[in-house]
C-alpha cells in the first residue's frame, strides 16, 4: 500500500461515509452538513486523478455556491418555524423501483466500461487541463454546452420573475 | 545536498506563517491599524506598552489567550468551535500560491539551486483562490447560524448574501487578466506583466493595462474581506458585532486573525494581478547579481503590499458604511455590467491591438 492508495482510501472513506450520513440522518441539518464533506472527498479524488480543474470547480460550485444556498434554506426554515424539519420514509414501493432501476444502470456502466486503469496514475506529471477542457467544450461539445447555457438563463429569468412579482403584490415601498 | 519537495515545501510553509504571516498581523495589522485609525480621529494610540507603544500586540495576544471561553447554552456546540476554525484555515490557505518572488538562486557546494519563492506553484491558481474565497462564506455564515443570537444570524445572512453577489464580479474581473496573460498560473500572471508599456516607461501592469478591472476587483476584493465600508456583516449600530457577537477569547480572536489575514490574502492578491507582484520596473538597468535582484524582487512585492494594506486601512477609517441596498445594488447594477464590459473590451483589443487602428 503506498502513499497514493493511503490517500485515494482516504478520500474515499470520507466521502462514503458523509455520503451515508446525508441518506441516513434523520436531522435535516446534520444531512446539509455532511454533504459538505462529500463534495470536499469527491474534490480530494479529482485531484488524485490528476483532474485539477475539476476539482477546483467542484469546490467553486457545489461548495461554494449550490451549498451555500442549500444550508441557507436549512437553517432559516428550521429557526424561524418552531418545528425540527426531519426526513421520512414514504413511497417505499415507488422509491425501491426507482433506486433498483438507477442501481442496475449504474452498474451496467460500471462493468461494461472500458476503464482507463494505469498502475502509475499517481505517478504522473501534473499538468494542466484546463486549456484541453476548454478547448473541448467550445469545438466538439459546443451544443450540450449551449443548452446548458440557455436552460440557466432561462431558470435566471424565471427565478427574477417570480421574485418580482411576489414584491408588487406585498406592495414593498421601493427603496428610492 | 538534494531535499524532497515535502520537506522543501514544509519549510516554506513554517517560514510564510511564522516569519511573514504573524509578523505581519501583530504589527502591520493590529498595531499599525490602531496607530493609524488613531491618527486619522486625531488620537495617540496604543503607545503605553515598550518603546512607542511597539510590544503592544505581545500584550494583546496572551490577554486574548487568557480569557474566558464562553459557548452560549443554546449554542450548536460542535458547529459553535467550527466556525472559527474554518474561517482561519481558509485564511491561511490563500498564502500557499502567492507568488512572494521569482526564483531564489543558493549556491551550495558550486551548484545553483533555484529556491521557488512560492509555497505551491499550482496550474490553476487563480481558480484555486477563487474558491477560497467562495469557501469562506462557511466560516461566518455557521458561526452566525451555530450562536442562536438573531444578530448573529442577521450578520451571518448578510455576509453570505453580500459575498456570493461580489464574488461574480471577482470573477469576472479576473477573466480579464486570464485573457491577455493566457494562463491561470499564478507565477506566470506576474511574469506576463514583465516589459514596459505604451511611451516605453510605464511598466506593463495589469492595472494601467485593465483599468476597469482594476477598479471591479479591488471594490469586490472589500466586500470579500467584509471591510468597511462593506462591513455590514458586523454593523455595530445595527447588529451589535454580527456574526462573532457570541464569541470570546481566542476564539474571537481567531475571526480577527482570519479577519487580518483575509485583508492581506486581498492585498497579496491585487500585488500580484494588478500591481505586477514581484516585478520590480527598471532593475534591469542597475546590473545587479541574480540573487540581489531576487532579494529586490521580494522587496518590491512587499511594499506594494504594504501600501494596498495602508489604503485598506485609510478607507475604513474614512468611509461611511453603505446601506444594504445600495451595497446589493453597486454589486449587481454597476459591478457586474462594469467587468462583463471590461471583457469585452479586453476581447476587442486582443482581436485588434490598439495601434493597428488607425491604419
Amino acid at each position: 500500500m503506498n502513499m497514493y492508495e493511503i490517500i485515494f482510501y482516504f478520500f474515499a472513506f470520507i466521502t462514503v461515509a458523509s455520503a451515508s450520513v446525508v441518506v441516513f440522518s434523520r436531522n435535516i441539518i446534520y444531512a446539509a452538513f455532511s454533504l459538505l464533506f462529500t463534495f470536499f472527498g469527491v474534490a480530494g479524488i479529482y485531484v488524485l486523478l490528476n483532474a485539477d480543474f475539476l476539482a477546483i470547480t467542484q469546490l467553486l460550485i457545489y461548495v461554494g455556491g449550490i451549498l451555500v444556498l442549500l444550508l441557507f434554506g436549512v437553517m432559516l426554515t428550521t429557526n424561524t418555524v418552531n418545528i425540527d424539519i426531519k426526513s421520512g420514509s414514504m413511497n417505499v414501493l415507488a422509491a425501491a423501483s426507482v433506486v433498483a432501476a438507477l442501481a442496475g444502470l449504474l452498474g451496467g456502466v460500471f462493468w461494461t466500461s472500458d476503464w482507463f486503469v494505469s498502475k502509475q496514475m499517481g505517478e504522473l506529471p501534473a499538468q494542466t487541463t484546463s486549456k484541453e477542457i476548454g478547448t473541448a467544450l467550445i469545438t466538439t461539445h459546443v451544443l450540450p454546452f449551449e443548452i446548458a447555457s440557455v436552460i440557466l438563463l432561462v431558470a435566471i429569468v424565471g427565478a427574477a420573475m417570480m421574485a418580482r412579482r411576489e414584491g408588487i403584490k406585498s406592495q414593498i415601498p421601493s427603496s428610492k | 545536498m538534494e531535499i524532497s519537495p515535502v520537506i522543501e515545501a514544509l519549510i516554506k510553509i513554517i517560514v510564510v506563517i511564522f516569519f511573514i504571516l504573524l509578523p505581519c498581523v501583530a504589527y502591520l495589522g493590529v498595531q499599525l491599524e490602531r496607530k493609524l485609525s488613531a491618527w486619522i480621529q486625531n488620537r495617540v494610540g496604543p503607545n503605553r506598552v515598550g518603546p512607542y507603544g511597539l510590544l503592544q500586540p505581545l500584550a494583546d495576544i496572551p490577554k486574548l489567550f487568557f480569557k474566558e471561553d464562553i459557548v452560549p447554552a443554546a449554542a450548536n456546540k460542535f458547529v459553535h468551535s467550527l466556525g472559527p476554525l474554518i474561517s482561519l484555515t481558509i485564511a491561511f490557505s490563500t498564502f500557499a500560491v502567492m507568488p512572494f518572488g521569482d526564483t531564489l538562486p543558493i549556491v551550495v557546494n558550486g551548484v545553483v539551486h533555484n529556491i521557488s519563492l512560492q509555497i505551491a506553484n499550482v496550474n490553476i491558481g487563480v481558480l484555486y483562490v477563487l474558491a477560497l474565497s467562495s469557501l469562506a462564506v462557511y466560516g461566518i455564515t455557521l458561526s452566525g447560524w451555530s450562536s442562536n443570537n438573531k444578530y448573529s444570524l442577521l450578520g451571518g445572512i448578510r455576509s453570505s448574501a453580500q459575498m456570493i453577489s461580489y464574488e461574480l464580479s471577482l470573477g469576472l474581473s479576473i477573466i480579464g487578466i486570464v485573457m491577455l496573460s493566457n494562463t491561470l498560473q499564478l507565477n506566470d500572471i506576474v511574469k506576463a506583466q514583465s516589459g514596459y508599456y505604451l511611451f516605453g516607461f510605464l511598466p506593463n501592469w495589469n492595472i494601467f493595462v485593465q483599468p476597469i478591472g482594476f477598479i471591479t476587483f479591488f471594490v469586490a476584493m472589500f466586500a470579500e474581506t467584509n471591510r468597511l465600508p462593506f462591513d455590514l456583516p458586523e454593523a455595530e449600530p445595527e447588529l451589535v458585532a454580527g456574526y462573532h457577537t457570541e464569541y470570546t477569547g481566542m476564539k474571537f480572536g481567531m475571526f480577527m486573525l482570519s479577519e487580518f489575514l483575509a485583508m492581506f490574502a486581498a492585498a497579496g492578491m491585487i500585488t500580484t494581478l494588478y500591481l505586477g507582484g514581484w516585478q520590480a520596473p527598471y532593475i534591469e538597468y542597475l546590473n545587479l547579481s541574480p540573487f540581489v535582484v531576487s532579494l529586490v524582487q521580494v522587496g518590491a512585492f512587499f511594499t506594494k503590499f504594504a501600501l494596498i494594506v495602508v489604503f485598506f486601512m485609510i478607507v475604513r477609517w474614512s468611509m461611511p458604511r453603505f446601506r444594504y441596498d445600495q451595497l446589493m445594488n453597486i454589486g449587481w447594477k454597476v459591478m457586474i455590467p462594469l467587468s462583463l464590459l471590461n471583457i469585452a473590451l479586453t476581447g476587442l483589443f486582443i482581436l485588434k491591438p490598439i495601434h493597428t487602428w488607425f491604419n
